[in-house]
């Protein structure tokens, strides 16, 4: 990158520096202009001047100019006006000189501040453009909070300096001069000592500032480390706990804020240190004026009228300079901040920008062997990991990398990968090295998967779907406003030096999925779920979530099949015992009295949880149907019970599980209410101590908790507030909650309980298992077993995938290598987080899908374990770096090496 | 069946007999009622143990699996608890439990097991007594087949 951030400004935006030159310049014509006319109007219409006479007039506008050699030539002779007229007509011509300089000002300003802009646009888009071409071990080395920082704020004072960066110099420098000449015209000796003051300023205030610039690095460094070990904690917070390290860790982050605190305060200190001595040189100008000036008149070798031009003349003086030192500061900040981002930013063997060109095209298979041809690779230490190693792998063939602990076979497989550059030696497609090739082909037409995955914060599906994203495949058509915007969006990525690709064009490449288009991808995604064994995961994420009603209308639509479907099933198996159905009559025994009284999902926080009870329509239908009284005893008897039955044990005691009603941190809050509310007539208990009482009796389910509480008269009762409450639901909470309705579908609900519509009986402890399955099954006779892993799809899977577990992101990253359908199947230990016999079942199922279609890709896989290799064309063992061993399974078995050895 | 006549059940266990009610009110609340049909299976030999059962109304059989099928070895009768040993030695079940009537029992998870018998010594002797108890009988029956075997 450009070293100089003036040159870097200069070379994007000459034209704009100089045509908003122009226009300033421009602009000082009327803002003359608006000095000199209040003395017009002064001198001329209210004090009388050339209106001496009663009537008398003056021209206005007139255009007459004194020219050289040819005397007065007159454009305009102007309007006669009189004293009255002259006043209004010059006040409104300063009204109009306002205006323009007005104008002028917030064009100018505007200007400057997209030109800013797309400065600091281009600078932070180049900045991340390295980021993806930096080579592959600058990456260990380097903390990502800290790349973060850097692009994001390290680089935001930029955008501010850029539209003074050469306009402020010119401007004020002219201003200054202009002033510094009248003196010295004024005057020889006040413009000498004008001009000692200004030279002890430009020379000493810079030099002071100097000690501000180191500061003000190292400011930007520390805050740098900073961000890059919150970033740290944040990844590692694990570790942290793990290991008792917090208090370290505070301490660290303590001492750091520290220092960061010393040099920022060292900094505030010297700065207006700094002020101080610039305003003192700024004030002891006019003390010398006065003092020798007024020395001067009095030995009469100047006159009054000269001196008092000259201090008028000196007011215009510190204000430009004190602008310029500010700008000069600004200048060498923003420059030490731009020299710090591009030194890190610089970085020797960047990958050049055509190998990760954008290509749209199918750049066609690989159809030459993969080969590493004295290869010798090293870690970031310099320690060997691969050893001058010769292997080709040819296009078709399946070979198992076999290796020792310090084998080297992951260097390898990095290698092939291009994650991982050779020390020496090379790896070639045919006769053209890996390297060199564009990433379009290894990128499109080699799969990599590890046992090291990085999932993005997305669903599951994008996710998935991430490994055939490589280029805008549809031009997305815009209307209306649309349209403007998409050309707005283009236009000003293209003055920035952005790209102009269309991030909401369809990336996905399904051609390489075997697929046509949306329609038939998803059928290449469950062939590929299934091979690695995660379509279960997935359908189980997708039957404990809600689905997105816009995009799974099916699911909605036959709702109702479905839950007849399921109580086929269950009384065909005589099952029927194992749920208890939602009946808009009927009490439901498995449920809570909450939900039996709501009898619908929560889709608000207005009638969620705790809220329930608190809400006053709620609590009125409850009074009129007579509840609230008996409620209110039925909470005070649950509280008394959960109270004797668990006042004694501590707060993590694994029985606070079991308690519906309360958490361990609420029984002292609720034995203190019980004492109080003891006794005392229900009349005169407040409000809120109701709700809270009330609110216990809401989580009550007789068959679970048997205190024996519930009466068949109580579940009429509740079954009729219900309808009550719906009655006369009011608008305001018509959104709140979904009522239950056995031909709807429930949005607010899960798709388990959508298809359950009621609940599990408590007293079948294997219920959950069985209803699973057997939802499973009549998903998939009913063809609906597409549409919920399509809702499993949905799951968001946090950050860095960290909702999923270890084999989940492993299996998630091996089918996402598969769904790519390339040549070269490359998977470095890419199941360790499974045990061995799921490893070797996924490992067949790859090879089986991997061929399916009668493709016929190279699979490379470095197994965990030496009997994984029987499935594969070849064996290849590595010990120490070196290639001891190639050669079929049952060969390697015959010989005396290492993979007898292993293997036994 | 309500909580308090549950308690009344535990009682009488042999092995609960030496704790207070409040106590066992509290197992009983944490614990899970189930019930089975004559014929279903409370858990299989070879699973993972992960709770014990005390019997409260019907009967079950406990089968251990041989080649020739599946051997009945005893019957478990109301107030007699199930499934302790695969608790205890973190081993596999060791027999299947299925049960001969219409049965109702009380399911105590693993964890609060292990809990209980921590905090409450007169249960764990209780458990051990019976456990020696149960040894002796085997003892007494592996002699009483070799010395029919010779």
């Amino acid at each position: 990158m450009e070293p100089s951030l003036a040159r870097y400004i200069w070379t994007h935006t000459k034209k704009q520096q100089l045509w908003i030159l122009v226009i300033v310049l421009l602009s000082m014509i009327p803002y003359f202009m608006s000095f000199d006319l209040p003395k017009l109007i002064v001198n001329g219409p209210i004090q009388g001047k050339g209106f001496e006479q009663p009537g008398a007039t003056q021209p206005f506008m007139r255009l007459h100019y004194n020219l050289p050699l040819i005397g007065e030539v007159q454009f305009f002779s102007g309007f006669q006006l009189d004293r009255t007229t002259t006043l209004f007509a010059l006040s409104l011509v300063f009204l109009l000189l306002v205006i323009i300089n007005g104008l002028f000002k917030y064009y100018i300003n505007t200007y400057k501040g997209r030109l800013g802009e797309r400065m600091l646009r281009r600078i932070r888009f180049d900045l991340v453009d390295r980021v993806l071409r930096f080579p592959p071990r600058y990456f260990k080395r380097v903390k990502s909070a800290e790349v973060a920082t850097m692009v994001k704020d390290e680089v935001e004072p930029l955008g501010g300096f850029i539209g003074d960066a050469f306009l402020q110099p010119v401007l004020l420098g002219g201003q200054a001069l202009t002033a510094m000449l009248f003196i010295v015209v004024q005057n020889f000796w006040l413009g000498m000592i004008a001009a000692v003051i200004v030279a002890i300023q430009i020379v000493l205030i810079p030099r002071m500032r100097r000690r501000l610039i180191v500061l003000g690095r190292r400011r930007q460094l520390t805050a740098r480390a900073l961000s890059g070990r919150v970033g740290e904690i944040v990844d590692g917070i694990g570790a942290v706990h793990v290991h008792d390290t917090s208090n370290y860790e505070r301490a660290d982050i303590a001492a750091r804020l520290g220092l960061i605190f010393k040099i920022r305060f060292d900094l505030y200190q010297w700065k207006f240190m700094v002020k101080f001595l610039n305003n003192f040189l700024a004030q002891i100008t006019p003390f010398l004026f006065y003092m020798v000036g007024g020395y001067l008149v009095i030995q009469g070798r100047l006159d009054v009228g000269q001196l008092v031009a000259v201090i008028g003349a000196y007011k215009d003086l510190p204000g430009p300079m004190k602008e310029l030192i500010d700008w000069d500061q600004d200048r060498q900040d923003v420059q030490v901040k731009y020299q710090q981002v591009v030194e890190q930013f610089t970085v020797e063997g960047l990958i050049a920008p055509r190998i990760g060109a954008l290509t749209i095209d199918d750049p066609g298979r690989m159809t030459n062997p993969l080969s590493a041809i004295g290869l010798s690779m090293t870690d970031d230490g310099g320690a060997m990991l691969l050893d001058r190693i010769s292997l080709q792998v040819k296009p078709g063939e399946t070979v198992a990398l076999v290796s020792t602990s310090t084998g080297g076979a992951e260097a390898l497989a990095e290698a092939f990968a291009r994650l991982n550059w050779p020390e020496s030696g090379r790896v070639a497609s045919g006769a053209d090295d890996l390297l060199e090739l564009p990433e379009a082909v290894t990128g499109r037409r080699i799969s990599y998967a590890s046992s090291d995955v990085f999932l993005f914060q997305a669903s599951l599906r994008d996710n998935l779907l991430y490994g055939l994203k490589h280029a805008p495949l549809t031009s997305v058509t815009y209307d209306g406003a649309a349209a403007d915007q998409q050309r707005w969006n283009i236009d000003e990525a293209r003055r920035s030096g952005n790209p102009d690709l269309d991030i909401h064009s369809d990336w996905i490449d399904y051609a390489s999925a075997g697929a046509t288009g949306p329609h038939d991808l998803f059928e290449a995604v469950r062939q590929v779920l299934d091979a690695v064994l995660l379509s279960r995961d997935i359908l189980d994420l997708g039957l404990r979530s809600s689905a997105d009603l816009t995009r799974h209308t099916e699911l909605a639509g036959r709702i109702v099949e479905l839950r007849a479907a399921l109580r086929a099933q269950l009384e065909h198996e005589g099952l029927s015992g194992l749920v208890v159905p939602f009946e808009p009559g009927a009490y439901n025994k498995e449920a809570t009295i909450g939900q039996n009284l709501l009898f619908g999902a929560a889709a608000g926080p207005e009638l969620a949880d705790r809220a329930l009870a608190a809400n006053p329509y709620f609590a009125s239908v409850l009074r009129q149907a007579g509840l609230d009284r008996t409620l209110y005893e039925m909470g005070l008897e649950i509280a008394e019970q959960a109270i004797e039955l668990f006042a004694d044990l501590p707060p993590d005691h694994p029985f606070f599980q079991q308690l519906a009603f309360m958490s361990a941190e609420e029984i002292p809050a609720y034995e203190t209410l019980l004492q109080r509310l003891k006794n005392r007539p229900y009349e005169t208990v407040s409000e809120s101590d109701r709700a809270m009482i009330v609110t216990l009796s809401f989580a009550y389910i007789e068959p679970r908790h048997r205190f024996g509480l519930l009466s068949d008269e109580l579940m009429n009762k509740i079954v009729a507030a219900r309808n009550q409450f719906y009655e006369d639901l009011p608008p305001e909470l018509q959104n709140a909650v979904e009522r239950y309705d056995p031909a709807k579908y429930i949005a607010a609900a899960t798709v388990m309980e959508n298809v359950l519509f009621g609940r599990l009986g408590s007293n079948h402890p294997d219920a959950p298992d069985r209803i699973r399955s057997i939802v499973y099954d009549i998903l998939d006779e009913l063809g609906l077993y597409g549409e919920l892993l399509d809702v499993g799809l949905d799951f968001n899977v946090g950050a860095g995938g960290r909702r999923l577990t270890g084999g989940q992101r492993q299996k998630l990253d091996v089918a996402r290598a598969l769904l790519k359908r390339p040549d070269f199947l490359i998977l470095n230990r890419p199941l360790s987080a499974l045990d061995q016999r799921v490893q070797e079942k996924v490992l067949q199922n790859v090879l089986e899908e991997a061929r399916r279609d009668g493709r016929s890709p190279a699979v490379v896989w470095v197994v965990t374990n030496p009997a994984m290799a029987m499935m594969f064309d070849r064996v290849v063992v590595f010990d120490t770096g070196r290639l001891v061993e190639d050669g079929t399974h049952e060969t390697l078995l015959a010989g005396r090496g290492i993979f007898k050895e292993l293997l036994s | 069946m309500l909580l308090k006549d549950e308690v009344g059940m535990l009682q009488r266990v042999p092995l609960f007999s030496g704790i207070e009610p409040a106590k066992l009110k509290l197992l009983a609340f944490t614990s899970d009622r189930v019930s089975y049909g004559a014929g279903e299976i409370l858990f299989r030999q070879g699973d993972e143990g992960d709770a014990a059962y005390v019997i409260l109304s019907g009967r079950a059989d406990i089968l251990v699996d041989s080649d020739g099928g599946p051997i009945k070895v005893a019957e478990l009768v109301p107030n007699s608890i199930v499934g302790e040993i695969a608790i205890l030695c973190d081993v596999y079940r060791t027999a299947t439990v299925r049960a001969a009537s219409p049965l109702e029992a009380l399911r105590i998870r693993k964890d609060h097991f292990l809990r209980l018998m921590r905090e409450f010594p007169d249960m764990t002797i209780e458990m051990v007594r019976v456990l020696a108890d149960r040894l002796s009988h085997t003892t007494a029956d592996l002699i009483d087949a070799r010395s029919a075997k010779q």
